[in-house]
């Protein structure tokens, strides 16, 4: 719907990839921890390698986490939009098909949080 | 000059308020009525006879003054005590002036809001009983955002966090939510800020509002924000009968305006039960003499209360508002989910942040029996631990938003608390992401607006939130500390877990030189 206003309505997205400084917005979320009260925003070149996110920045977000040391790369579970996805860790986010504000997510199988309660 | 003689009788109540709120204004004869209110038709909304608003107080503006002027100086008076006898130090606990600090920063500028609101309301409408009574409710959210300034400014002398709420609110991420909302408002219409503010915020919700901050001071010793809590009191109740007059009067009108103020009744309660989110936590965590449990004021005020209220309005063909179904599944972890959020981002707060200690959690197991133990008791006592190892859990990544409430993306899917709700919609070839089915269906329907939004987060990442001059390349840079230098927040002292905070100490030690000898 056209917002109604008394002329022609016109807004300004605040978020476009242009104002980004060359980085473009990707949110991560790990299911069942929800110690981390919400998913992650992070803003990256798109050239980045998908690996140098999982290897180089996610330990500084959810290292606190005493499953994060267990979790098993080669088991996890991804889905983009909600749907199951499956990464190249050697290729680029670009590559990967990953766009501005795209929302990716990881289920780490036998890890459900404190005590199995998803915290 | 020809001066009529003034009446003889005495005038009634109802003749008084004929003469001093009708036939105050005249056609125009050189411009089209149109041209002078331009407002008040292009939201669909029909009016036939605007006299048909009635004020149920009949208030005029000599009858105003003398009472608010009478109310002015007990508040005053009162205020003035306080200070004078170091009332600060007979609250509970100094953890409970946080909840004023959340108020001062979150609340009292949306009085002042409001009374922008209103007074661009009042000048928009053609009909002079509803511009009046507007008129009156802009002034009160004006005095209500002064007297809330004076009283609380007895706390700024002593405690962190207070000094600088006015900046803060422009820039700092948690406030953006009341701020947006505000400021969707004031945005609309005439009649949907009607709708969204004197009617769904002041009439459905107010009560888990007032009722909660008001109540929670007087159970925990602060006699100076109880007083101007019933100091506003008398005026909020007055609010909510010119909210329920007013959805009243739309609905009569003309039947074209149904569906329209049904819409804004579904998007304004939940752009308020958003903006209430802080109010739950503030109940069930924040006040260390608790009140009553968040869900309990829900039950009472929104379901009971609010379920009567659209039963009576059945009859105009409008329904309880569509959000109702997932509100009740998400009374039992609101508060909780809001809580921990702020203990994540405790070091970007302007306020301390805390687990609460064993009893307190008993008392939460107790009131949320199907939720607490279950789902945050493991994560609060993990923390409680790792904090006692002097690993205190603060967030440093920042979070994702939802795009229309502007709130960490915190909430879980409506009957699955161990899942995340997220959804998402594209517009004009990007994508926008929503904590809920509502906030989504709030920005499908006017995206042109909400693709605006200011999203703190995304606000930083684009180097908009940072002082002039610096350089965020340079080596070691610090984004947070960057972050918090433009929001004037003192690391150390604003923010940052209670335990071991300045307000603590200071707390400690004033109510120690009060009650015990000093030796040495």
């Amino acid at each position: 719907m056209a917002v109604s206003a008394i002329k022609e309505y016109k807004g300004e997205n605040k978020d476009r990839v242009e104002n980004f400084h060359g980085a473009q917005l990707l949110y991560i979320g790990w299911e069942d921890h929800l110690m981390f009260c919400a998913p992650f925003a992070f803003p990256f070149p798109p050239q980045m390698r998908f690996g140098d996110v999982i290897e180089k920045v996610l330990p500084g977000t959810y290292g606190y986490h005493p499953d994060w040391a267990r979790v098993d790369w080669s088991k996890v579970e991804w889905f983009k939009s909600g749907q199951p996805w499956t990464p190249n860790f050697n290729r680029s986010l670009a590559e990967n098909g990953l766009g501005h504000k795209d929302v990716i997510r990881f289920r780490t199988p036998g890890l459900a949080g404190i005590g199995g309660s998803c915290s | 000059m020809d001066m009529k003689a003034a009446p003889k009788h005495k005038m009634g109540l109802k003749e008084r308020y004929a003469a001093m709120t009708r036939g105050l204004d005249w056609e125009t004869s050189y411009q089209p009525m149109d041209k002078v209110y331009p407002f008040d038709k292009y939201e669909g909304i029909v009016i036939h006879d605007w006299d048909k608003w009635q004020d149920p107080f009949r208030l005029t503006m000599d009858a105003y003054w003398k009472y608010q002027a009478e109310k002015e100086r007990k508040l005053y008076a009162i205020i003035d005590a306080y200070a004078q006898n170091n009332g600060h130090l007979n609250v509970t606990d100094a953890r409970y002036i946080n909840t004023v600090k959340l108020f001062l920063q979150g609340v009292t500028p949306l009085e002042y809001m409001a009374h922008r609101g209103f007074a661009h309301v009042g000048r928009a409408l053609r009909g002079p009983g509803p511009r009046i009574a507007c008129q009156m409710q802009a002034l009160d959210e004006l005095r209500h955002a002064q007297t809330q300034v004076h009283a609380m400014s007895n706390y700024n002398r002593y405690y962190n966090g207070l000094h600088d709420w006015r900046h803060m609110y422009e820039r700092v991420w948690y406030l953006s939510v009341p701020k947006s909302f505000f400021e969707d408002a004031v945005s609309a219409g005439p009649f949907e800020f009607l709708v969204a503010v004197g009617f769904s915020f002041e009439y459905v919700l107010t009560n888990l509002l007032f009722v909660p901050f008001v109540s929670g001071a007087a159970y925990n010793g602060d006699m100076n924000t109880m007083t101007f809590g019933f100091s506003a009191q008398s005026d909020e109740a007055r609010h909510m009968t010119l909210g329920l007059e007013c959805i009243k009067f739309l609905l009569e009108q003309d039947p074209a305006n149904v569906p329209i103020v049904q819409r804004w009744l579904d998007k304004w309660c939940w752009r308020g039960v958003r903006l209430l989110s802080l109010v739950a936590m503030m109940m069930d965590y924040m006040l260390p003499k608790r009140v009553m449990s968040w869900k309990e004021a829900w039950e009472m005020y929104f379901e009971e209360a609010g379920g009567a209220l659209f039963k009576d309005l059945a009859r105009y063909g409008i329904r309880e508002p569509k959000c109702m179904q997932q509100v009740r599944l998400e009374k039992d972890h609101l508060s909780h989910q809001v809580w921990t959020t702020f203990y994540n981002y405790g070091a970007a707060a302007a306020f301390h942040t805390w687990i609460p200690d064993a009893d307190e959690m008993d008392w939460l197991s107790q009131k949320y029996p199907e939720s607490f133990d279950k789902y945050y008791r493991p994560r609060m006592e993990y923390w409680r631990e790792q904090a006692a190892l002097g690993n205190r859990y603060y967030n440093k990544t920042l979070p994702m938003l939802c795009q229309t409430c502007q709130i960490p993306m915190l909430f879980t899917e409506p009957g699955d608390p161990t899942k995340i709700c997220y959804r998402e919609t594209s517009y004009l070839g990007d994508k926008f992401h929503f904590c809920s089915d509502h906030c989504k269906e709030i920005f499908e329907y006017e995206p042109e607006k909400y693709i605006q939004a200011w999203l703190p987060v995304h606000q930083i990442y684009q180097g908009n939130c940072f002082e002039p001059g610096t350089d965020p390349t340079a080596p070691g840079f610090d984004p947070l500390a960057a972050v918090l230098q433009h929001y004037h927040l003192n690391f150390g002292r604003d923010n940052l877990d209670f335990e071991g905070s300045e307000d603590q100490r200071n707390f400690a030690a004033w109510k120690g030189a009060v009650t015990r000898n000093q030796v040495g």
